[in-house]
C-alpha cells in the first residue's frame, strides 16, 4: 500500500451490551482518499462499528480518532461538524418533503446564518439561501434525480431513496463518508451506476468507508477490505488477498469449505 | 396566490371595526385575536417541531403578570429584611418585558426537557404551568392572589412629537391586536421558511438523519421554545392591558386546551391553520350563546370540533389546500408545492 495520511484510526474499540459482545477488539486505520470496505457475516458488528464512529454509540473501551480529534463523548451533530458523515442501512430520507427540500435540509451545515438575519431577510441571509438552492439543484443533478426533484422523497423507489440518502450525506460536505449497505435492494444496473458514483465521490477527495454484503461490488470498488466476524477482525488487505484468505472463506462458507 | 390570499384576509380583518359597531362582538373579536396569537405561538412548537406544550398558557400568563406588575409597580418583602420596590413604568415597557421574561422561561423549560423530549416535554410544561399558577395564587404580596391585580392601565403608544396615545377604545385595541398578530404571523412565516425552519422540519420527520447531517437537536428545539414562549408572552401582555384585571385563573388548563383545539382544528404545521381554527373556536361560543342553553353550548362546541376532525382529519387549512391542489394537479405544469402544506401529512 502506498503511504497515505491516516484519516481515521479505530483503536482497540470494544462494544458490549450487557453480557452481549458486539465488538470485542477492533483496530484498523483508514487512509485519506481511500475506499475501505468493512465486511463480515450478519451480526459481525459492522453497523455497531459505524454507530461508534458517528457518535450514536459510546464504545465500552478504546477510542476512535478522526483527523487528530478523539471522538469519544462527542454528539452525532458535533461529529458531523468534523466532516464525518454517514448514511443509514435502511432507507433514510425526510419522507414528507420533496427531494429538493430534503437536500435543502441536508445543506444545514453550509447554510448557517444568524437567526435574526434570516428573520429580517437581510441580504447576507438571502444570498446564502440562493446559494443553497443552487447547490441543492446541483446535488440532485449529480445523483441523477432531476426528474424526481419535486416528488415527495417517501414516494420514491428504494434505489432512488438510497441516492437521496447519498446526496443528503454529500450535502453535509463530508471529508469522509460512511456508507452503510448502500446497494442492498438495488438491481444490477443500479448497483453498477452506484459504483461509478462512489468512485466519483472519491475523486472529489472524500475518504470512503463502506459496509456492504454485495461481494462483487465490494471487490470491484475497494482499495482495501477489513473482514469482521463475531466482533473481531479476522483479515485485512486488498481484494485479491481477501478473496484467497482461508479464514474469510471459512467465515462465509463454513468450516470445510476452505480445504475443499 | 398564497400571498394575495393573506393580504386579502388581512384587509378583510382590518375593515371589521369600520362596519361592526357592536361593542360586544368587537370585544369577542379582540379576545379571540389575543388567543389566536397564543395559538400561533403554540403551533410553532406543535406544528413545526412536533413538541406538544400542554402548559403553554403559563407563558401567556407570565406575560400578563409581568406586564401588569411592570405598569402597576409593586413593593414586596424578600428574605432577610430586603424589600423589592418597583415604581410604575409605562405599559409599553411592560409589553417588552413580558416578551423577554416569557422567552427566558421558554429557554429554561426547553433546556430542562429537550434532552429527552416527547412525553417529558408534555409533562414538564404541564408541571411548569401548575407551579406558576400556584405562585400567582399564593404570593399574595406580589400578585394579590385570588383578589386579582386590578386597574391595569391601557397600553399607551408613544407618538414622537404628539405625546402619547392611550389605546382606550375597543377599536384602538382591535387594531393593536391585529398589528401584533400580523407581526407574529410574519415572524413565524419567515422563521419556518428559513434555514432554521428546515432544521426543525428535519428533526420532526427523521431525527436520526437530521442529527447525522449536523443539526443540533437541543439548540434547534430550545430556540423554537424561546420564540414560541415570547410570542405567547406578548399575547398575555395584550390580554392584561385590554381586560385590565388579571387573576390566577388565567393559568387554567382549559385555556391551554383551547389553544390546542385552535391549532389542531385549523391545521398544525400550516401558517394559517391557527388563525382559521382560532377564529372558529374563539367566536363559536359567542355565536352559540344567544341560541341555546349554557350546557347545550358545550355539547355543540364539542360536536363542531369532532365534525371538523372527522371530515378534515389533518385540520381545515392543510386538508382544503390538498384538495385544491389535487384538483389543479391535472394541469400540465406543476409548480413545487410550498413547504408548509405538503409537510403536514402524518407519517404512514
Amino acid at each position: 500500500m502506498t503511504a497515505r495520511n491516516i484519516a481515521m484510526t479505530i483503536d482497540q474499540v470494544a462494544v458490549r451490551f450487557g453480557g452481549l459482545v458486539a465488538i470485542s477488539d477492533m483496530s484498523f486505520t483508514v487512509g485519506e482518499g481511500e475506499i475501505v470496505s468493512l465486511i463480515g457475516p450478519n451480526g459481525a458488528g459492522k453497523t455497531t462499528a459505524f454507530n461508534v464512529m458517528t457518535g450514536f454509540l459510546t464504545p465500552s473501551a478504546g477510542q476512535v480518532t478522526y483527523q487528530g480529534t478523539t471522538l469519544t463523548g462527542l454528539k452525532p451533530h458535533e461529529i458531523a461538524d468534523l466532516g464525518l458523515i454517514r448514511t443509514f442501512q435502511r432507507t433514510s430520507v425526510f419522507p414528507n418533503d420533496t427531494v429538493y427540500h430534503n437536500l435543502l435540509i441536508g445543506l444545514h451545515r453550509q447554510g448557517r446564518v444568524r437567526l435574526l438575519d434570516a428573520i429580517l431577510g437581510l441580504p447576507g441571509a438571502r444570498a446564502s439561501e440562493r446559494k443553497l438552492r443552487q447547490k441543492a439543484g446541483e446535488l440532485i443533478e449529480w445523483v441523477g434525480l432531476e426528474r424526481r426533484a419535486h416528488d415527495l422523497a417517501g414516494s420514491l423507489s428504494y434505489g432512488e431513496q438510497r441516492l437521496v440518502g447519498v446526496a443528503l450525506a454529500l450535502a453535509a460536505e463530508p471529508s469522509m463518508l460512511l456508507l452503510d449497505e448502500p446497494v442492498s435492494g438495488m438491481n444490477a444496473s443500479e448497483t453498477h451506476r452506484f459504483v461509478e458514483l462512489i468512485r466519483s465521490i472519491r475523486d472529489r477527495g472524500i475518504t470512503i468507508l463502506l459496509v456492504e454484503h454485495d461481494m462483487p461490488m465490494v471487490m470491484t470498488v475497494s482499495d482495501r477490505i477489513v473482514v469482521l466476524n463475531y466482533g473481531r477482525i479476522i483479515a485485512e488487505g486488498t481484494p485479491e488477498v481477501i478473496r484467497n484468505d482461508p479464514a474469510v472463506i471459512e467465515a462465509y462458507l463454513g468450516h470445510g469449505a476452505a480445504s475443499a | 396566490m398564497r400571498i394575495a390570499l393573506t393580504i386579502l384576509a388581512f384587509l378583510a380583518l382590518a375593515s371589521v371595526p369600520l362596519w361592526l359597531r357592536d361593542p360586544y362582538l368587537l370585544n369577542a373579536l379582540i379576545t379571540t385575536g389575543i388567543f389566536v396569537i397564543g395559538a400561533m405561538s403554540l403551533n410553532l412548537l406543535l406544528g413545526f417541531t412536533g413538541q406538544l406544550s400542554l402548559g403553554h398558557i403559563a407563558f401567556f400568563g407570565i406575560g400578563a403578570y409581568v406586564s401588569a406588575l411592570t405598569s402597576l409597580g409593586f413593593d414586596v418583602g424578600l428574605p432577610g429584611d430586603l424589600r423589592l420596590v418597583h415604581a410604575p413604568w409605562p405599559p409599553i415597557a411592560g409589553f417588552v418585558l413580558a416578551i423577554l421574561v416569557a422567552g427566558l422561561c421558554g429557554y429554561f423549560v426547553g433546556l430542562l426537557s429537550f434532552r429527552v423530549r416527547g412525553a417529558y416535554f408534555v409533562i414538564v410544561t404541564i408541571s411548569f404551568a401548575e407551579v406558576v399558577r400556584l405562585v400567582a395564587l399564593n404570593w399574595v404580596e406580589l400578585t394579590q392572589g385570588p383578589l386579582a391585580l386590578t386597574n391595569i392601565p391601557s397600553i399607551a403608544l408613544p407618538l414622537p412629537g404628539f405625546g402619547e396615545m392611550t389605546l382606550r377604545t375597543k377599536m384602538h385595541n382591535y387594531y393593536l391586536v391585529l398589528v401584533v398578530a400580523l407581526i407574529a404571523y410574519l415572524l413565524i412565516a419567515r422563521l419556518v421558511h428559513s434555514h432554521f425552519g428546515r432544521a426543525m422540519r428535519g428533526l420532526m420527520e427523521n431525527e436520526t438523519l437530521a442529527v447525522s447531517v449536523g443539526i443540533d437537536v437541543t439548540r434547534t428545539l430550545t430556540i423554537a421554545a424561546v420564540i414560541s414562549a415570547a410570542i405567547a408572552g406578548a399575547a398575555g401582555s395584550l390580554y392584561a392591558h385590554y381586560i385590565r384585571i388579571i387573576d390566577p385563573e388565567v393559568f387554567a388548563f382549559i385555556n391551554t386546551v383551547t389553544m390546542v383545539i385552535m391549532v389542531i382544528s385549523g391545521g398544525k404545521g400550516s401558517l394559517a391553520g391557527p388563525v382559521v381554527g382560532g377564529l372558529i373556536f374563539g367566536l363559536l361560543p359567542v355565536a352559540l350563546r344567544p341560541v341555546m342553553a349554557p350546557e347545550a353550548q358545550w355539547i355543540a362546541y364539542g360536536s363542531v370540533l369532532i365534525a371538523i376532525l372527522f371530515v378534515l382529519p389533518r385540520g381545515i387549512v392543510p386538508s382544503l389546500a390538498q384538495r385544491f391542489s389535487r384538483r389543479r394537479s391535472n394541469a400540465p405544469a406543476l409548480a413545487p408545492v410550498a413547504l408548509t402544506e405538503t409537510g403536514a401529512k402524518e407519517p404512514a
